[in-house]
């Protein structure tokens, strides 16, 4: 399993990369959210697959045994999940702005800052 | 346990809430966003005061024990971060009385710019990784709203350059923090300075290097810092200050936190690395002043160049050059905020950033040529002023460990950076004016100027005073050196152990 992970990890990487480097704004943002995703899964993947053992103590028991999922990992997803929806539904805003002010979806055109 | 640790990041909360709640009254949100940034400079001292005299102070959210909860830490780097961000808070605060277009306050500046205040106290204070990622991303989404206020073509442009990059800085900070939770087990900073020790080294050195880029894009050092003069100029100039102030240091702030508490079983590679990207950090950025002639752009280069040497002292790794990072710090961080608010000054009385169609200032002005003067003079490390003395101790530190190069090229900068400043003198104050400049906007009443001078004239003070009397913001910067290169006592006042 985790092998199969590491594999669409480096997969939405890969691709988020290429959508970055593309010229068109809104192929950047999806780049941007493939990105966030791929390090989202990798804290999922990083943290230890456990599967069919959830964190809970059952009747027999006064304390959590071994092995059981680690719960954690999926708290901070679930708060980077959040940010990065915050920031990606923000830059989608920002980008249409820009195209407006602009008239441009082409990165290599929006250059006057830079000279 | 102290519950002053949690009010530099409340005090910002609760003034913006309030802030927020009397939107439609300008008044009323300058009042409160005034006395909100006086609170936090006055709390901020307050802390400092403590945590110098006895000691890191820690306060465990929700009575959590570490390494389980998450723990805020003011040692005396952290309580120097918050103290400069309260000072530099005020002080842009009563700036942009003066310098705002009103539309920007209907537009919740204010609320903003102190959500912006709660974010890098945030960083500076958290004690635990996860944590410091959440307040990077509280303040990076106010300073985007910020940057992009106003909707001109160039800040879009810049927006879309700074959100990319930051955005993508991030990713490749939470990518860092999900290895390193995989490989320890832990998010606390101080518990993963004791388990990495155990940890293979390899994996290590490239968590290491993870954390270096994703903090490198933060802070601006070479080669990761294209984004900063694509948008750091397009800005109303309160903003640009704040942010020239404020966002990369909280990126320094970072590297200068991993690297002497978590990373440091390899320093031959890390250290090494660090001391190579100062010096082309340095290098690099006072180069690319050099080729402006708009004064945002300029200082905005000179931000860069000023990180190489904070970073410098982190790559030495001693204590003298520890002390050398953080008064550089804060030095930086007071002179290179005024040059950006004089900046600010000249534009108000002759509508121009750009060198070409300024001219005749001293003339006009001759007390505000002085107050660019000592800013200038600081930043090139002209003695007795501050700049001097954080220069002395980075090359002392430097040479102390027989680093020849790294000072080689710092003493080079310097007189690069001092170039510069006297570009900047020669064209918008020494020569007469030309015949290119724009019409002179309407003359700014005398209690305009005075709010727009109050800050300038409170930090050339400042820079002078750590000039006069470097020994006794010396003694505070020898003391976090020693600290933040003795980590077992952060170690200790956090897990409430020894190591």
């Amino acid at each position: 399993m985790e092998t199969l992970l590491a594999f669409v990890i480096g997969g939405l990487y890969a691709a988020g990369a290429y959508m970055l480097l593309r010229r068109n704004l809104v192929k950047l943002i999806i780049g941007l959210a493939l990105v966030s995703q791929a390090a989202n899964l990798l804290i999922f993947t990083s943290a230890g697959l456990t599967r069919a053992h959830p964190p809970l103590v059952d009747q027999y028991h006064q304390r959590l045994i071994e092995p059981h999922a680690d719960p954690l990992p999926q708290a901070l997803i679930l708060t980077a999940i959040v940010i990065g929806f915050a920031i990606l539904a923000f830059a989608l805003v920002l980008f249409r702005c820009a195209y407006q002010t602009a008239g441009e979806d082409d990165l290599d055109q929006m250059r006057s800052t830079d000279l | 346990m102290n519950n002053l640790v949690a009010l530099p990041i409340l005090i910002p909360l609760l003034t913006a809430s309030i802030a927020m709640v009397g939107w439609r009254s300008r008044i009323f949100q300058r009042v409160v966003a005034l006395v909100g940034a006086a609170l936090l400079l006055g709390c901020s001292l307050a802390l400092l005061y403590q945590s110098s005299t006895e000691g890191i102070q820690v306060l465990q959210m929700g009575a959590w024990i570490a390494p389980f909860g998450i723990s805020l830490v003011a040692d005396l780097l952290s309580s120097i971060m918050v103290v400069i961000t309260g000072l530099m808070g005020l002080s842009v605060l009563i700036y942009s009385l003066a310098s705002n277009n009103p539309e920007y306050e209907n537009f919740g500046y204010y609320p903003l710019m102190h959500v912006l205040f709660m974010g890098v106290n945030g960083a500076f204070l958290t004690g635990d990784i996860f944590n410091m990622y959440v307040w990077f991303e509280v303040m990076l989404i106010s300073s985007f709203v910020l940057l992009s206020m106003g909707r001109k073509r160039s800040q879009m442009e810049g927006a879309i350059k700074y959100v990319t990059l930051n955005f993508l800085s991030s990713g490749i900070f939470l990518a860092g923090i999900g290895i390193i939770y995989g490989v320890t087990g832990t998010l606390n900073m101080a518990d993963l300075s004791v388990k990495l020790a155990d940890a293979d080294p390899n994996l290590t050195i490239l968590l290491s290097v993870l954390f270096l880029i994703a903090f490198g894009i933060k802070s601006g050092v070479f080669p990761l810092f294209f984004w900063l003069p694509a948008s750091y100029h397009t800005p109303p100039i309160a903003v640009t200050a704040i942010f020239a102030s404020l966002l990369t240091k909280v990126g320094v702030y970072s590297l200068i936190r991993v690297f002497t508490l978590i990373f440091i079983a390899e320093p031959e590679f890390t250290h090494h690395l660090l001391l190579f990207i100062a010096g082309m950090t340095m290098l690099t950025g006072v180069l690319g002043a050099a080729a402006h002639y708009e004064i945002r752009r300029i200082l905005s280069f000179h931000i860069i160049s000023q990180i190489g040497y904070i970073v410098m002292g982190l790559g030495l790794f001693t204590p003298l050059g520890l002390a050398g990072s953080v008064f550089f710090l804060v030095h930086n961080i007071i002179v290179k905020t005024n040059l950006f608010l004089v900046g600010g000054v000249i534009n108000r009385l002759r509508g121009s950033y750009h060198l070409k169609k300024l001219g005749g200032l001293y003339e006009l002005n001759p007390m505000l040529g002085i107050l660019f003067l000592i800013p200038a003079f600081s930043i090139a490390g002209i003695p007795p002023l501050s700049g001097f003395w954080a220069k002395l101790m980075l090359i002392k530190g430097g040479l102390d460990i027989e680093a020849y190069v790294v000072v080689g090229v710092a003493l080079v900068v310097s007189i690069l950076t001092l170039y510069s400043m006297t570009k900047i003198w020669d064209q918008a104050f020494w020569k007469p004016e030309p015949d290119t400049s724009p019409a002179r906007p309407d003359k700014p009443s005398a209690f305009e100027l005075s709010l727009w001078l109050a800050p300038v004239i409170l930090l050339a003070v400042i820079t002078v005073v750590m000039g006069l009397f470097p020994a006794v913001f010396f003694d505070i910067a020898m003391r976090a050196g020693e600290q933040l290169m003795n980590p077992a006592e952060y170690i200790e006042a956090v897990l409430g152990q020894t190591p």
